[in-house]
């Protein structure tokens, strides 16, 4: 078993209890990455950050320095916006970092909102986390008073603005034209790309970068440790370390920071500091590898290494960093209508193969569920799943059968329509059987 | 039932004078206008299409796609119980279940008391903490049966209101920026200032 004795990176003042003051923060070393960026040109700040591969945490995995390259020149405004609307199913790291240490993510954000040379950030939280918008607001109080932000701070003669946005609950502003456009006081529908790439035609149709919470949370230690060193962490393709939220049918549940491409995910389900091995010694059916919207995984995929570069191939993503177990007890029928419906009613509406289709998709999985399907509805689900995306769907190399790589295809505006199929799917795929029973017998044989 | 009061029509100019666009503040100042009264009024959101020079439809076209803004009277404590995937995994509809009972009532419904109203949520962001609910967006992670029953009892009586405000306010700590320190230059076309 290979787990890393690397130290934490993100979570080192998580168990302190007052980093969300700035006390807290600056008796830890807390804005020494910021000075030392104020000192540099901001150039010199990206190539720190491109040389680090720091792979973006939001669900895309796109490097966060190759983003920031993006934003044409010269134009202006330009607007820094932080994804913290956190609401994958299965997904729950950016919460504490927000919570626990909410000046690291601030500090984040002011080196990188220097290095693009933003105009004005804005942090959307997601509406229902009321603690990390109360800590936020405490620690962005707290900067703002000491000089840390607003004008000429720490007397560089620089000057940003950092406003804090409350979201209202909507899973789809995740997306982040969505986000946008919310942050615009619109409905959270997301935009056409091409051409509304954010870089580019963004919050008012100025060039934008956002940026999840996790990915901003890790600047701080580039920037102080340099791009090389966080690079020389994990592998060469999968560096670095990395917030995994481990939950469902494991003996301790919890958000673990664990070392890419070293570590795979049996040493997240089985190692003593991880996982602990399945809850009450019970076998493993099936495990979801980056939030809900991923295609499922099955015990013979256990030993791939947390590495986007071999997860894609295999059939799936590692998507939003979390991982939920499902032991032999589960049903997987209802396990993939529960998601089913969760799309279903996150749906923005905005395409039509999504807003119809997966409102279809679950009332068919629910009959199914209850014990009234029919045979035909196998068809019929693979069927409308394909008028969202096209097959062959991604799922992984089972029984002599090879992977079919991730990603899926879409008919829709944005990846939410294919991800109600991914439970289908994968249900479907591996457990047929069991899809049989509750037709023929008229229910859920796990009751 | 009204307007927003004198206090919130000053906090809304300030938070509207924190983005480059007043359409911008509309949601913060719809969660201003459901702390103000629980939930989000006919009048509130006309008063808030004054604010932001929109039409009232406009308002409620954005109000209505999120699903915190409740358009109805809720219930003074709103207990939001997640049954998404991890916490299905670990009783969560068993727990939403036991809600049901120990209220008596089904989601969407608000008890005739008017203390309570339950919904069956998506994921509340706790999933390595499941089961798990929410009351007025605070969390209570882990939670039994038992200790649902003692929380409930608990807000009846009127205890535990340092830990669960009424239902409409999300922060009890807002952003504050002393006008000396806003630079203001959102707006503006103009690169910052950057050696
Ligand atoms: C349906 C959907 C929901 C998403 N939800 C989130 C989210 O809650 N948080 C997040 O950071 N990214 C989310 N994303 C990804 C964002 O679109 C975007 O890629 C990300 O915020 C970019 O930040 P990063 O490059 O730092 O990862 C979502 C994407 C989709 C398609
Ligand atoms: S795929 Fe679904 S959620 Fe995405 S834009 Fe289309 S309708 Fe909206
Ligand atoms: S699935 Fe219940 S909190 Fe995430």
């Amino acid at each position: 078993m290979a787990v890393s004795d690397r130290s934490p990176i993100v979570t080192t003042r998580f168990e302190r209890g007052d980093a969300h003051t700035l006390e807290g923060y600056l008796a830890t070393g807390g804005y020494a990455a910021l000075r030392k960026a104020l000192a540099m040109t901001p150039d010199e700040v990206i190539e720190q950050v491109k040389a680090a591969n720091l792979q973006g945490r939001g669900g895309a995995g796109f490097p966060a320095g190759a983003k920031w390259s993006f934003l044409p020149k010269d134009v202006f405004p330009r607007y820094f916006v932080v994804n913290g609307d956190e609401s994958e199913p299965g997904t729950c790291k950016d919460r504490p970092l927000m919570e626990r240490d909410p000046h690291q993510l601030i500090e984040g954000l002011l080196i990188s909102c220097y290095a693009v040379r933003a105009s004005q950030a804005f942090i959307y939280v997601r509406g229902e986390m009321a603690l990390a918008q109360e800590r936020l607001a405490i620690a962005l109080n707290g900067a703002y008073a000491a000089g840390y932000i607003g004008k000429d701070i720490l007397g560089s003669g620089w000057s940003l603005d950092v406003v804090l946005h409350w979201g209202a609950g909507a899973y789809i502003v995740g997306e982040e034209t969505a986000l946008i456009e919310s942050l615009e006081g619109q409905r959270g529908m997301p935009r056409l790309k091409p051409p509304y790439f954010p870089a580019a035609k963004g919050l008012y149709m100025q060039p934008t970068v956002v940026n999840n919470v996790e990915t901003l949370s890790y600047i701080p230690w580039v920037l102080q440790h340099g791009g090389e060193a966080y690079a020389a962490i994990g592998t060469e393709k999968a560096t670095g370390l990395r917030l995994f939220a481990l939950s469902g049918h494991v003996r301790r549940p919890g958000v673990y920071e664990v070392e890419m491409g070293t570590t795979t995910f049996r040493d997240l389900v089985e190692a003593p500091v991880y996982g602990g091995g399945m809850r009450h010694g019970n076998k493993l059916k099936a495990f979801v590898p980056g939030g809900a919207s991923a295609p499922w995984f099955y015990p013979e995929q256990l030993d791939l290494p947390l590495d986007s570069s071999v997860v894609g191939p295999a059939g799936s993503m590692l998507g939003s960093g979390a991982v939920v177990i499902m032991d032999e007890t589960t049903c997987a029928v209802r396990a993939a209508w529960r998601l089913v419906r969760f799309f279903a009613h996150e749906s923005c509406g905005k395409c039509t193969p999504c807003r119809e289709g997966a409102s279809w998709i679950e009332k068919i999985m629910r009959r199914i569920e209850k014990g009234t399907g029919r045979e035909e509805d196998l068809d019929l689900l693979l069927d409308v799943g394909d008028n969202i995306s096209p097959g062959p769907f991604p799922r992984p190399a089972v029984d002599g059968e090879e992977a079919v790589p991730f990603p899926y295809k879409q008919t829709t505006i944005c990846p939410l329509g294919p991800s109600t199929v991914s439970p289908v799917h994968s249900s479907i795929f591996r457990f047929r059987d069991e899809y049989r029973i509750h037709i023929k017998e008229g229910g859920c044989p796990y009751g | 039932m009204s307007r927003l009061n004198p206090g919130n029509v000053e906090l809304a100019r300030t938070i509207i004078s924190r983005y480059p666009r007043p359409r911008s503040a509309l949601i913060p100042l719809l969660h201003v206008a459901q702390e103000q009264e629980g939930w989000v009024s006919p009048e509130a959101m006309a008063h808030i299409a004054e604010l932001v020079d929109l039409a009232p439809a406009e308002v409620l076209g954005t109000a209505s796609f999120y699903g915190m803004f409740k358009r109805e009277p809720v219930g003074r404590y709103v207990v939001s119980v997640c049954t998404n995937i991890s916490c299905l995994l670990l009783g969560g509809e068993e727990l939403l279940e036991h809600c049901e009972r120990t209220l008596g009532i089904k989601p969407g419904a608000t008890t005739s008391d008017g203390m309570f109203t339950l919904e069956d949520v998506e994921c509340i962001a706790a999933c390595t903490d499941a089961p798990c609910l929410q009351v007025n967006y605070r969390y209570f992670l882990r939670i039994s049966h038992d200790e649902v029953d003692a929380l409930v009892d608990d807000l009846r009586a009127g205890r535990r209101t340092d830990e669960v405000p009424p239902h409409g306010t999300l922060t009890r700590i807002r952003q504050d920026i002393r006008p000396e320190r806003w630079v203001g230059r959102g707006a503006e076309g103009l690169p910052p200032e950057i050696r």
